[in-house]
């Protein structure tokens, strides 16, 4: 990579003064917004406080809505994915706890991600697509018990990589990165416990961890959700040449992020056409 | 795209900055890669014996996320000498040194990014941990993962680089997933790997802020960790 574009990138000497007063000024407005939504939306929401938010400018609010309604598509899928397995009884008895409590929690984002976007940020939230979970008649999630395991652990691991991807762009509200930030690691936990149980039921080998790029047993289909999960290099440091550590664990250590076009690619396969 | 907090100091201009930059980056190679351009002069400030200053903005931040990776690192390293680890079953074994190598790469990363602003070696305390002990340990890995999770969670909104908010990313949904293993080895097949006890009804996980954190690493940590620069 190339370091001194880098370093270039990450200090304020090119931004002449008027540049940097109006980022200032900007984001004292998103950090009293932040502040104020905090106290409002993590304590479920009463409506009646919306005019006392202080003004942001239209264009960010209307950014930051399409960030969350794409992450509340994503929390549509895989409440639904969830929910339909859950009534289909597919899976096993002593693991429906894992899946209830799953299931839980994409449905606490939906609707915690509904209230944000209609009741915060004055936006619409989008509606729940239809979804079609066979792919086209490619996988039998609902009667096949490998699968659905299968399935979920895909949806979980392209949910970490969704969220991640979007830091960057929710981050002028205190709030709302805060938020994605604490629905990110419930689905880093979902997804280390599904990929475990799969080993533990001789499925696959898979740790809880993404080890390399790798898609372990899980259908050739899925192999772009875990692209480039292999990366070594993070801030211009190759962490395994820098410390010795084999390049296996090193991948493991590092989640990688995944674009909105990238994410939706791989969510396509299963909207209802 | 977002800038760094700090503004250039003292008698560098602009100018010669860039200079030094790229001067600086060839003879220092290795060290300090991310933050060296971009230093805040305060930061340099010497430590005393048994105190470490995390500095402020950005640098704070990942001194940190660097001083509990620091605490992590010691501790998985620590528990590979135990007799738990020695007669711990396939699968923890297999766990406890992956963790161990992801902790130590962390810490190793945070360091050679820092640089010459990177905090110095926190002097650690598990006395109140015994490692021969499964119940013990696992406790222990447990507190330090969740710990490490509401951390990085509760850290992110004072990151002004969205490279270093990138990084960070990176590493807690690292930590998550080691946390719910962690839980999932302790009770194992339950609803505790994600469970309602960090985890709110809103399905958001648990923040905590500098002092909730610090306060609870402090039973850990000898060194006194002043971090009272960090950005609020």
């Amino acid at each position: 990579m190339n370091l001194i574009k880098l370093l270039d990138s990450m200090c304020p000497d090119t931004n002449s003064a008027e540049d940097k007063d109006r980022f200032y000024s900007r984001r004292d407005a998103f950090r009293q917004f932040g502040d104020f939504s905090k106290k409002v939306a993590m304590a479920a929401v009463p409506l009646g406080v919306l005019n006392a938010i202080p003004h942001v400018a239209k264009a960010d609010t209307a950014s930051l809505i399409g960030v969350l309604n794409y992450a509340l598509t994503l929390e549509h899928l895989e409440y639904r994915y969830y929910q339909m397995g859950l009534d289909s009884g597919v899976i096993e008895a002593p693991e429906r706890v894992i899946f209830q409590k799953i299931r839980d929690h994409e449905l606490a984002h939906v609707k915690f991600l509904q209230e944000v976007i209609a009741n915060v940020l004055m936006g619409t939230p989008v509606a729940e697509p239809g979804f079609d979970f066979t792919a086209g008649g490619n996988f039998s999630p609902f009667t096949d018990y490998p699968t659905f395991l299968a399935l979920s652990q895909a949806f979980e691991d392209t949910g970490v990589r969704a969220y991640k991807g979007q830091a960057a762009n929710v981050q002028e509200s205190d709030v709302v990165l805060t938020a994605a930030l604490s629905i990110h690691s419930v689905e880093a936990r979902h997804a280390s416990m599904v990929r475990r149980l799969r080993t533990k039921k001789g499925q696959d080998t898979v740790k809880g961890w993404i080890t390399n790029g790798s898609i372990g047993t899980l259908p050739a289909a899925t192999t772009a959700i875990y692209a480039g999960e292999e990366n070594l290099t993070h801030g211009g440091v190759n962490v395994s040449t820098a410390t010795g550590i084999d390049a296996a664990a090193v991948s493991e250590g590092w989640d990688e992020p995944l674009s909105k076009d990238a994410v939706l690619g791989i969510a396509s396969l299963f909207l209802a056409s | 795209m977002k800038k760094e907090l700090i503004k250039p100091q003292g008698l560098v201009t602009n100018a010669n900055r860039r200079q030094f930059l790229r001067v600086g980056t060839m003879t220092v190679a290795g060290a300090g890669l991310l933050l060296m351009g971009c230093n805040d002069d305060d930061d340099m400030v010497p430590t005393m014996p048994g105190k470490v200053n995390l500095g402020s903005g950005d640098t704070g931040i990942l001194n940190y996320a660097y001083a509990l990776e620091q605490l992590e690192a010691a501790f998985y390293a620590e528990v590979m000498k135990g007799s738990y680890f020695a007669n711990a079953s396939a699968e923890e074994k297999t766990i406890m040194g992956d963790l161990e190598k992801h902790e130590r790469a962390h810490r190793e990363f945070f360091k050679a990014a820092l640089g010459t602003s990177a905090i110095g070696a926190l002097e650690v305390d598990f006395s109140s941990i015994d490692f021969s002990s499964r119940n013990s340990v696992l406790g222990a890995a447990k507190t330090f993962e969740d710990l490490g999770v509401a951390a990085y969670n509760g850290a992110g909104q004072f990151l002004e680089s969205p490279d270093f908010l990138l990084i960070a990313g990176k590493i807690v949904s690292v930590e998550a997933r080691h946390a719910a293993a962690i839980r999932d080895l302790i009770n194992p097949g339950s609803a505790d790997f994600a469970g309602d006890d960090i985890i709110d009804a809103n399905g958001l996980e648990r923040t905590l802020n500098f002092t909730e954190v610090l306060t609870a690493a402090s039973t850990y940590v000898k060194t006194e960790i002043d971090f009272s620069s960090l950005p609020s």
